[in-house]
């Protein structure tokens, strides 16, 4: 996957707003990158323009060679909320990827029922959304990405509204679900932790227009576990991190 | 309609609901039975003449003696609301899939639309008498007039409430526009369109009886005018308690359904799980 110029300009009363500036990146295939920087930086617009969900103003995305124009389909999108159909129970709603793709509905099902299983979910299925906690939900809606085994993952700040304990529980089940199926992953977040713990390669971004400041190689050891999180290595890379956001006065403790 | 009609299947919270339902129900009966001791009891103190205020066991005996004729009123009544107002559905549903699809469409009809409703229909009820004679024809052109607005709106807005990120994922999905109709924006829009249709029912009944009052041979309406001809009062507020039990049955039934086919919605269910 290739993300080739890519800015991006809205317009707004009297004006124009540039969110992204020239952003340019590489993707490798099966890599896990996130892409972290501050709020309104531009970040959920660049992943919808790299899912063709939105069209970016100059540049290209290149996913295995062909451009992408309009929405690109051969991925999975877990949003910021987790948009569940309310009116459809877990199952089903972990299913409606299958039906709308027209896939064959008894592989699709064997897969969901696999899917909710690995996430701890295999009791819940036909419970609807609204009895269900905030963590339960994300993974319901991780589920329903992942089904039709596609091989690009994109996260738009999956886990931002969830508290300290479910992020952490959703940070291994997702770390588990990668290492199983191996899809790219494209995981937009806010925080430095998180960013850290997941990825092969962190890319920080600058506040608006949103340009790449710095581009971190993680490579601390996998499986990773929680306690990875309390290790010197760990620690250099988030002062790593921490500092470029200070450089680009996101951060200041004067 | 599988994925939607679908009945739930029995959990913890279902019976829970029922209960409180149970519960809450005799509350209301109790506020009424005392609300009518209470007039029983101010018609008998200030001996009020029946032909200013009937007590209720006036009007309940006068109901008894007479349950041919208010029945068979009140099927003719009934007949033009449900007509009416099924008319109203299936107008307006489809009306406000087009409004909601096309701006362009909107900007010409809605305003319009939205213009002729401030035209009060009791004013309009003498020319359709004119134009279409005494039949049930009016009725059911009045009946629709008062229904179908509320109709229109609030499936409108029901259609138009499919937030960005889900119109996203369906797209991210591949699913062609009549899809994300059919699996996302139209199962959406149903608690829209439920709203709409508890108002409209109870508009349906105030349309029908307007209708009657005009002109009309037979219904409910027609019954109030023959009795307040006649000083009958009971015989009104025996028609009057009619209706409002129609009124209220119909509405009781929409509200089933809406159970029924919306078992997830906010305003239905009562929160269980959330931690």
């Amino acid at each position: 996957m290739e993300v080739d110029q890519i800015s991006k300009r809205y317009k707004n009363r009297g004006g124009e707003l540039a969110a992204l500036d020239r952003i340019s990146f590489g993707v490798f295939g099966h890599e896990f990158l996130s892409i972290i920087g501050p709020s309104g930086c531009g970040k959920t617009s660049l992943l919808m323009i790299i899912g063709g969900l939105v069209s970016p103003s100059t540049g290209t995305v290149r996913i295995g060679g062909r451009t992408v124009h309009g929405p690109y389909t051969d991925l999975g999108v877990v949003f910021q909320q987790d948009v569940l159909l309310d009116w459809r129970n877990v199952m089903q709603n972990v299913m409606i990827q299958g039906e709308i793709r027209g896939l064959k509905r008894a592989a699709f099902e064997a897969r969901a029922r696999e899917l909710l299983r690995m996430v701890g979910l295999a009791g819940f299925t036909r419970m609807y959304p609204y009895e269900l906690s905030g963590g339960m939900r994300q993974r319901v809606a991780i589920c329903r990405a992942l089904l039709h085994d596609p091989p690009i993952l994109l996260m738009d700040e999956p886990f931002g509204a969830l508290d300290a304990l479910s992020r952490d529980q959703l940070n291994i089940d997702l770390l588990r679900l990668w290492q199983d199926m191996r899809m790219t992953v494209l995981f937009v977040t806010h925080s430095i932790t998180e960013a850290i713990f997941l990825s092969d390669r962190v890319m920080v971004m600058s506040p608006r227009p949103g340009r790449i400041e710095a581009e971190i190689p993680i490579d601390l050891p996998r499986p990773r576990r929680l306690a990875l999180r309390q290790t010197a290595a760990f620690n250099d890379l988030t002062r790593e991190v921490t500092a470029v956001f200070e450089k680009a006065g996101v951060l200041r403790e004067d | 309609m599988a994925n939607i009609s679908e009945a739930p299947s029995p959990r913890d919270g279902i019976p829970d609901a029922a209960r409180c339902r149970r519960i809450e129900f005799p509350y209301a009966a109790l506020t009424l039975l005392i609300l009518l001791a209470v007039w029983q009891l101010a018609t008998m103190c200030l001996s009020l003449p029946a032909y200013l205020l009937p007590s209720p066991a006036i009007i309940a005996a006068d109901a008894a003696a007479n349950w041919r004729l208010l029945l068979y009123e009140a099927g003719v009544t009934s007949y033009e609301i449900l007509l009416g107002f099924g008319l109203s559905l299936i107008v307006g549903v489809p009306l406000a899939v087009v409004l909601a699809h096309s701006r362009a469409f909107e900007r010409a009809i809605y305003p319009l639309i939205i213009g002729s409703q401030t035209i009060p229909k009791v004013a309009l009820a003498p020319l359709f008498l004119a134009w279409f004679g005494f039949g049930i024809g009016p009725k059911i052109i009045i009946v629709v007039l008062m229904a179908f607005f509320p109709i229109v709106s609030n499936s409108v807005v029901g259609l138009k409430s499919l937030s960005p990120e889900m119109l996203n994922l369906a797209r991210s999905m591949g699913a062609t526009r009549f899809q994300i109709f059919r699996r996302f924006q139209l199962p959406n829009s149903l608690p829209g369109i439920f709203a709409g249709m508890k108002v409209a029912i109870v508009l349906a009944v105030i349309g029908a009886v307007v209708a009657e009052f005009v002109g009309a041979d037979r219904g409910l309406g027609y019954l109030i005018m023959m009795a307040t001809a006649d000083l009958d009062v009971a015989r009104q507020f025996a028609a009057i308690v009619v209706l409002s039990a129609i009124g209220m049955v119909l509405f009781a039934i929409l509200q089933q359904i809406e159970r029924r086919c919306l078992p997830w919605h906010i305003s239905i269910r009562r929160d269980l799980v959330r931690n």
